[in-house]
């Protein structure tokens, strides 16, 4: 309990002491301090809950209560103020009404007061871990990077102070995210959430950045309205506020909790960026890197899948689980598509993270043990691979200055060690016998065993299809050499960064090694006290995935004999003579450089026009949801 | 082992000739002749080939091409000089722009006389080459051998 | 059904074996459609034999690497094919196979193995749905991803699986031109004496990395004749005929065929499993 209370409490209040700190190599340390406190307490809690299932925490709601809603009337006074002023008129909107509604459904409330509202079970101590180490490890990432990047970027006012008082204080709202079992203690937290995201895309300020802020702003609250509308819903067919329990609704079964689980759904859906909100996503992306790598890939847009894979109970062979897994299906294939037409390595990391969420949250529609375990897999995999993606990113941009892949040929001559850890984290995404393949597979079997099915399993099928080519165009470019390598440049990557790529790819080789460990401990005792059956790949499959994961680690070793002493001669171009660093004689006595470059297929999977098409179908089966419940046929 | 002669793969440049011994390299390959019952492919790639089968002579354009490709080449091996133009410059000897024959620039390990060439002529020098490649396989694998010791 | 053990033993010792003959055959066969002699059906043999006897020489070391991994993992998708283990897994082995390779080609830097390796690439993505969709149709008919199981259902009275996939089949045979790169579709690189951007993503490979490539080329070939048996397994005799005509069909229409365009390969493959995935599968459904 107490521990719970630390966790929520404690990184706000570092970060309320990092906001006055100065800016210097003290506050850095004191940061990599706190990270490692977080780190720590994280997994003492783990340890001492994994065995015990679903545990409630009571908690006083009164004062808390009062307070948050302060809070939230402050901040949505403060949003309003920004709002006005930059003329964003509809934000100001959605603040008002969104805030209002919440506010004012609380009064609808007439019956004893719950003291049930913080709780722990199975899938909130993964996601805690997720929260706890790796934005812990973030953050002590951001400290190196920080530096470098206002030596970068001189014309960006420093306000790192700010900075990590965002950062932290975001840990502790994601924490309170997953530990709320009131629902109006989930929306308080999720809406901090929203605007710690909204001020750190706005970091640099300028008008790309105030554009996509406020555009992500937007997007969430409008989301976040789903909320609202849930507590109006909640409190006309019960005053007495039982329901507002996550725990009771989702006990209370799809009868009574299908509208709620639709309209948080929605909400779900807005904050993990799903088509058609994952606009604001991409813009996110002008943040700097750890923000990327914190908000938009391991821990926020994860709570939309949380909240989604929360009531997947509710969506098991239902019509409206079969849509929601029809937004997801699409987002995953179309955005997929998208990551190939894309040579930003920043866009691609962030299409296929809306893919990822996008199988999620097909996961989670189709809402069976089997799908949810998973969902719970591919959560914990993607978390960690895609923030040492993101990391490496942006470890490389300030090395060689571009955040291009097609800059990045040969990297694993320049920055052998980075290159390495980004492989690592390329192979966790996309390829056996490593990470989220086994999520995908898992995620097939469990489809055929649904009625849809086959419609969710025709997608994964395509989308997996294009995920592997725009991996592999990307590993490829980092590992073309030039017959004459360029020299090294490691030496001045940050001790900071270094250490938490490293305990990342760390993280991402244990994870892959060890998920049949996570499985039996925690997931299949989660979807045991769920559904009442576990689900897993079966120890045959496991056994083999094993065997491969032990040949690749030992297949490297081979390269000690093929490095032995190799005759080597320099590439073929036709015929003409090259100088082995990519230069060859070209007509008229002239050098010409080799240039490779990857295909695109702007023509067949551009963004405009993916883009464009996704929004609309998955806007349909956001709306068809919404009829197939006005209706009232649910099925 | 000595499967290098039955699995000879070729590269055939066309130096600066006059098209017509291309023309009967090319007929090799037809039904008529059908090279591959030796178990020969023309791959177009030097990496991939063991016999160097230029035809037409040397000039001051290709010298360099003709030179890259050899060294491209794996050891063991062979080059055949087909046609007359390959061996010495032929008709056009003494043309300004013909530096002569093949081993001006690389070493020649048969050559294959005719204007043009006849194609059993040269089916015979690959056929003759193919013993060359024998013979350099094993001074190769003698020396690598040695190498290990 | 044998132990698991021995099929897994026996592709790896035989699978090169028997490769290399139905490559030779394949050569004699195409020779004989184009009225020549051919090579002597020993020949694939030979040629392996002969990448062995010349030096090793390579653009990058690391090359050598990647074509090692390459054929470790083509060994072990076929050994889990023919051990009797789970499909899904035997394509996702085949993938994480053919990405080495691809980034072997990326990674000799020339211009012909890259554009060989982005074609490469492209085919695999072409191929990849119609693999997983063929497995999802054996789930839905025999109830199981297991090879084992699905042989056995089909022996023990499930009637054979072509036919409840039939559509599915057709799309196999389809891609299956692809895998074995054969015309229209050799368009990352190319067999016996076809040039395509000079060797395509072997262009770099050279003596004993190429011949690493020849021979995990052959277990390639021989697994995915497994792959296509496994839809009559029911009748293993009938199994082999068929996959012998449909290799014979395969080479007529290697010779019958110009290069196509990667456009076209990409997209009549996707078509191909899209409209065979939906309806024999929703077929499958629904009855
Ligand atoms: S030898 Fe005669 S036929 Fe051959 S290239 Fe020279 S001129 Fe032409």
């Amino acid at each position: 309990m107490e521990l719970l209370l630390f966790l929520i409490l404690f990184p706000a209040l570092m970060g309320f002491v990092f906001l006055v700190f100065p800016n210097n190599k003290a506050r850095d340390v004191m940061v990599a301090l706190a990270a490692l406190v977080i780190i720590a307490a994280t997994v003492i809690f783990f340890l001492q809950n994994y065995g015990a299932g679903t545990v409630i925490y009571e908690i006083e709601p009164g004062a808390v209560s009062t307070a948050m809603m302060a809070i939230e009337v402050v901040l949505a006074l403060g949003v309003l103020y920004l709002a006005a002023k930059y003329r964003q008129w509809i934000v100001g909107a959605l603040v008002v009404v969104g805030t209002g509604v919440a506010l004012y459904a609380e009064t609808l409330f007439t019956g004893p007061e719950h003291l049930n509202n913080l709780f722990v079970d199975e899938f909130t101590l993964i996601m805690a871990m997720i929260i706890g180490v790796i934005g812990s490890l973030i953050c002590i990432f951001a400290t190196g990077y920080m530096r470098d990047y206002h030596g970068h970027h001189k014309e960006i006012a420093d306000k790192r102070k700010g900075f990590f008082f965002l950062l932290f204080v975001f840990l502790s709202a994601m924490f309170g995210v997953v530990f709320s079992n009131n629902m109006f203690w989930l929306f308080f937290f999720w809406e901090i959430t929203t605007l710690c995201s909204f001020l750190l895309i706005g970091y640099a300020w300028d008008e790309e950045a105030q554009k996509n802020a406020f555009w992500a702003l937007l997007l969430n609250l409008l989301g976040g309205l789903g909320f609202g509308a849930t507590f109006l819903y909640l409190a006309f067919i019960d005053p007495s506020g039982d329901l507002v329990m996550l725990d009771s609704l989702i006990a209370a079964g799809p009868a009574i909790a299908m509208i709620p689980a639709a309209l948080i759904g929605f909400a779900g859906l807005a904050k993990a960026a799903q088509m058609p909100f994952s606009s604001w996503l991409l813009g996110a992306m002008i943040a700097p890197t750890p923000v990327s790598a914190l908000l938009h890939s391991s821990t926020m847009v994860k709570a939309g899948v949380y909240v989604i894979v929360r009531f997947a109970p509710i969506y098991d062979a239902s019509f409206v689980g079969f849509l929601i897994a029809l937004v997801g299906g699409f987002t995953f294939l179309l955005a997929s598509g998208i990551a190939i037409s894309q040579s930003n390595a920043k866009r691609v990391l962030a299409w296929s993270t809306i893919a990822n969420l996008g199988l999620i949250v097909t996961c989670a529609g189709i809402g069976n043990a089997a799908a949810v375990w998973a969902a719970i897999l591919l959560i914990v995999f993607h978390a960690i691979a895609k923030s040492l993606l993101f990391l490496c990113t942006g470890t490389v941009e300030h090395r060689i200055g571009s955040r291009d892949i097609e800059d990045m040929g040969g990297l694993i001559s320049i920055l052998p060690k980075v290159t390495i850890m980004m492989i690592i984290g390329i192979a966790g995404m996309f390829l056996a016998p490593f990470g989220m393949l086994i999520s995908k597979w898992a995620a097939l079997r469990a489809f055929l065993d649904t009625p849809y099915g086959i419609v969710a399993v025709i997608l994964i099928a395509f989308g997996s299809a294009v995920t592997l080519f725009f991996w592999t165009k990307w590993m490829g470019k980092l590992l073309q050499v030039a017959w004459k390598p360029e020299p090294k440049r490691e030496g001045e990557v940050s001790a900071a960064e270094l250490y938490s790529l490293t305990t990342l790819s760390a993280g991402v080789i244990a994870i892959c090694l060890g998920f049949p460990l996570l499985s039996s401990i925690v997931v299949e005792p989660f979807l045991e006290g769920i559904y009442g059956i576990g689900a897993s790949l079966g120890d045959q499959n496991i056994a083999i995935m094993l065997m491969m994961m032990v040949v690749v680690f030992i297949l490297p070793l081979s390269l000690i004999f093929f490095r032995r002493n190799p005759k080597m001669i320099p590439h073929y171009v036709g015929g003409r003579t090259e100088t082995g660093d990519m230069h060859f004689a070209g007509s008229m006595g002239m050098q010409r450089k080799v240039l490779l470059s990857n295909y695109y297929f702007e023509g067949i999977f551009g963004e405009a026009k993916l883009g464009k098409a996704g929004n609309i179908l998955c806007t349909l089966f956001i709306v068809a949801i919404g009829i197939v419940l006005a209706t009232g046929v649910i099925a | 082992m000595a499967n290098i002669t039955k699995s000879p793969w070729i590269i055939h440049y066309d130096g600066s000739s006059c098209n017509g011994c291309d023309i009967e390299v090319l007929a090799c390959l037809t039904p008529l002749y059908d090279i591959e019952r030796f178990g020969i492919i023309n791959t177009g790639n030097p990496k991939h080939a063991d016999i160097f089968l230029i035809t037409g002579g040397i000039n001051y354009q290709n010298v360099d091409i003709v030179k890259n490709t050899y060294e491209q080449m794996v050891d063991p091996k062979v080059v055949v000089a087909v046609g007359i133009c390959a061996t010495s410059g032929g008709v056009f000897r003494e043309c300004y722009n013909i530096m002569g024959g093949v081993n001006e620039v690389i070493p020649v390990d048969v050559y294959v006389p005719g204007c043009a060439v006849r194609p059993e002529a040269i089916i015979d020098g690959v056929v003759q080459a193919l013993g060359i490649l024998e013979e350099k396989r094993a001074q190769l694998e003698k020396e690598q051998g040695g190498a290990k010791k | 059904m044998i132990n698991p053990f021995i099929g897994a033993i026996l592709f790896v010792i035989l699978a090169p074996l028997l490769g290399g003959l139905v490559a030779g055959i394949d050569r004699k066969v195409t020779a004989h459609m184009q009225g020549r002699v051919g090579p002597p059906v020993l020949q694939p043999f030979y040629d392996i034999l002969k990448l062995f006897e010349k030096e090793s020489v390579v653009v990058r070391p690391e090359i050598n690497f990647y074509i090692f991994c390459y054929l470790v993992f083509l060994v072990i998708t076929g050994a889990i094919f023919y051990a009797g283990e789970d499909i899904l897994l035997v394509i996702f082995a085949l993938t994480l196979a053919h990405v080495f390779l691809v980034i072997a080609a990326f990674a000799s830097s020339s211009p012909y193995a890259h554009v060989g390796a982005e074609r490469e690439l492209l085919m695999m993505m072409a191929v990849e749905p119609m693999l997983i969709l063929a497995a999802a149709g054996m789930y839905m008919t025999t109830g199981s991803f297991f090879v084992s199981d699905i042989i056995d259902h089909q022996s023990m009275g499930g009637g054979l699986l072509v036919l409840s996939i039939p559509l599915l089949f057709i799309g196999i045979v389809y891609i299956l031109t692809i895998k074995l790169r054969k015309s229209p579709f050799d368009i990352s690189t190319s067999h016996h004496a076809h040039q395509e951007l000079v060797k395509g993503l072997t262009t770099e490979f050279a003596g004993p990395t190429l011949g690493m490539y020849e021979i995990a080329h052959l277990y390639e070939t021989v697994f995915l004749l497994g792959f296509v048996w496994l839809f009559f397994a029911g009748a293993p005799l009938l199994g082999i005929v068929v996959v012998a005509v449909v290799y014979f069909l395969e080479i007529l229409i290697d010779n019958t065929n110009t290069r196509a365009k990667w456009q076209f390969a990409l997209r009549s493959a996707w078509l191909v499993a899209l409209v065979t995935g939906i309806i024999n599968l929703g077929a499958l459904v629904v009855l």
